[in-house]
């Protein structure tokens, strides 16, 4: 069990992965509650353009994916309140999908990009630098006390954003910094689970946490710690079995839905034949009479 | 008991519309429409479906495009700074499978006071729960709001638009989808709420509940069609011109109702249908 800790790539993949899962659980708590989870996957893509375009420019990865991935959210954002024929599915269908065939593009007019483009799309977690390390850290910290500080705002905008700025909560800029978190997010996971599985991390934590509450603080902590669990454990179980650490995480995450799925459904189970037996036993304790009213 | 209309009282209104045209991206729903709302009135907003009532209200929150016309509302002109008032949606529009409690959506009204901290304060929280004792829901504070029935959802989203501590009190359709119980309750806590100095201003389909319970109405239809007290306002003509279909009035106990009418042509063919059978029997 300690074994692999003895290797610094290991604990280094094990921090960023525990922690790139349990943000994407936070993060994820938002996009679902909005009916957007498409978004973690169209984003994703997206900011695998702003990847290869940071590279081709020289430009810090970092910074150029994140300011692409946000510019991409809210150009989505503009198009679906301007103009609401087109929907907010076809929209980050469209933007994020060019965003992805720009880099792709890219990519093909060189040979040595690869390694790196298949990295960016599945993850390399034991690739996980200092520096990525520090991204990481730097991220979470930053949309851990945005979204305490805005906790009040967010909440409003997520249940009802228009009756939220009938308000005066400045759904916009909510909006606008939540994109930014978000894009942010999905740029420092890129490494951990590549652009084709990060949407999974986005969604299912919080869905599994949803299953099992029906309280909106206590499904933002359930769905950290889900996301942060099915990170920690699928990076141990992807260095025993030697498989894809994403999908390891994704495929631990899938079963933990599947099993809170079981536990809602036998939860409610129990709960309609207990209401069945409270309200069932006075009317078959008055059955009978009524039987004998009718059939003398 | 009913209160008299502060409408005819002078000073200053609470809400003016001055000539307004306003609509949605580049569509006017509303022409021409001017109206005056003093403090502490009453007032329904009463008309078709897409006649624009939730559109004035919606103008009056500075949420429409304004294309003409002035629009104040508690002395200031709009669009510019949003009016502190007190909004309470349809509640089809609300997404019951929000995890959210009772207590959580009444604090929503309070969402831009007090410390940037995710806790609400300890004078937020008395606040909620005095409102929520007063509308008789604090028991249900802990419940999902899905697990409540339409009269006490209404009264949720009522204590929200109340713990912002508004002037005015703006509400879309609060009587729709409730049986008739819960809908003299709500009219009887706006009446309430009205007395203790709130403006209310609402749109509803229930004409027959505006003219018991309220002391101001105003028809629209696209444009404003006619306004004034119950009594005065309903009448066939003016709510012909309102619906576009013809609408008896009747006078009961003091109040103006309006009457169902029957489909007449219908019958009278399935009567002389009947006749023209029982003839050819004979």
């Amino acid at each position: 069990m300690f074994e692999p800790l003895e290797y610094e790539f290991f604990v280094r993949a094990l921090i960023a992965g525990t922690v790139t899962c349990g943000l994407c659980g936070l993060i994820g708590v938002y996009i679902v509650l909005r009916k957007m989870s498409y978004i973690g996957h169209g984003l994703s893509h997206a900011v695998f353009g702003g990847a290869v375009v940071s590279y081709v420019l020289n430009f810090n990865f970092y910074i150029g994916a994140s300011i692409w991935g946000f510019l991409s959210a809210m150009l989505i954002s503009l198009i679906t309140r301007r103009r609401p024929t087109i929907g907010a599915d076809a929209a980050i269908g469209i933007i994020t999908t060019a965003s992805f065939a720009l880099g792709v593009a890219l990519i093909s007019r060189s040979s040595g990009f690869t390694r790196s483009f298949e990295a960016a799309l599945f993850g390399n977690i034991l690739g996980v630098t200092e520096n990525d390390l520090k991204a990481i850290g730097a991220v979470t910290v930053v949309t851990v006390v945005l979204v305490l500080i805005a906790y009040k705002q967010l909440l409003f905008t997520t249940f009802d954003p228009e009756v939220a700025r009938y308000y005066g909560v400045p759904t916009e800029w909510i909006d606008a910094l939540f994109s930014l978190i978000l894009a942010a997010t999905i740029v420092v996971s890129i490494q951990v689970i590549g652009v084709t599985l990060i949407a999974a991390t986005i969604v299912i934590p919080p869905i599994i946490a949803r299953l099992l509450t029906n309280s909106f603080h206590l499904m933002m902590i359930l769905s950290t710690v889900v996301g942060a669990v099915s990170g920690f454990v699928g990076i141990y179980i992807s260095y025993y079995i030697d498989i894809a650490s994403g999908a390891s995480i994704v495929l631990l995450a899938a079963a933990g839905f599947v099993g809170a799925l079981a536990f809602a459904s036998i939860r409610d189970y129990v709960a309609t034949v207990r209401t069945h037996r409270t309200v069932g036993a006075p009317a078959r304790a008055a059955a009978p009479a009524v039987e004998h009213e009718l059939h003398p | 008991m009913l209160h008299l209309a502060p409408h005819d009282l002078a000073g200053a209104p609470i809400v003016e519309l001055k000539d307004v045209s306003c609509g949605y991206q580049g569509e006017v729903v509303l022409q021409d429409v001017s109206l005056r709302v003093m403090s502490e009135d009453f007032v329904g907003l009463l008309g078709p479906s897409g006649a624009g009532k939730s559109t004035l209200l919606r103008t009056m929150l500075g949420a429409t495009n304004i294309y003409a016309g002035e629009v104040w509302v508690e002395g200031r002109r709009l669009p510019g700074r949003r009016p502190r008032v007190g909004y309470v949606p349809q509640l089809e529009t609300v997404d019951w499978n929000f995890p959210t409690t009772v207590e959580e959506v009444v604090l929503m009204g309070r969402a831009m006071e007090g410390t940037l901290t995710p806790w609400t304060s300890r004078s937020d929280r008395a606040k909620a729960r005095e409102i929520m004792d007063r509308l008789g829901i604090l028991p249900l504070a802990k419940r999902h709001i899905r697990a409540l029935s339409g009269g006490q959802q209404q009264r949720v989203f009522l204590a929200r638009a109340l713990v912002s501590e508004p002037r005015i009190l703006l509400l879309d359709e609060p009587t729709s989808g409730v049986d008739i119980r819960t809908r003299d309750e709500i009219l009887h806590l706006l009446d309430e709420l009205n007395h203790q100095g709130i403006t209310v201003i609402m749109t509803t389909h229930e004409l027959n509940a505006v003219a018991a319970h309220l002391p101001w109405v105003v028809c629209v239809n696209r444009r404003l069609v006619a306004q004034g007290s119950p009594e005065d306002v309903f009448t066939p003509e003016i709510l012909k011109e309102t619906y576009g279909a013809e609408m008896p009035v009747v006078k009961y106990q003091g109040l103006t109702l309006v009457a169902e009418v029957p489909h007449l042509i219908g019958r009278k063919t399935a009567q002389r249908e009947d006749e023209d059978v029982r003839t050819a029997r004979v």
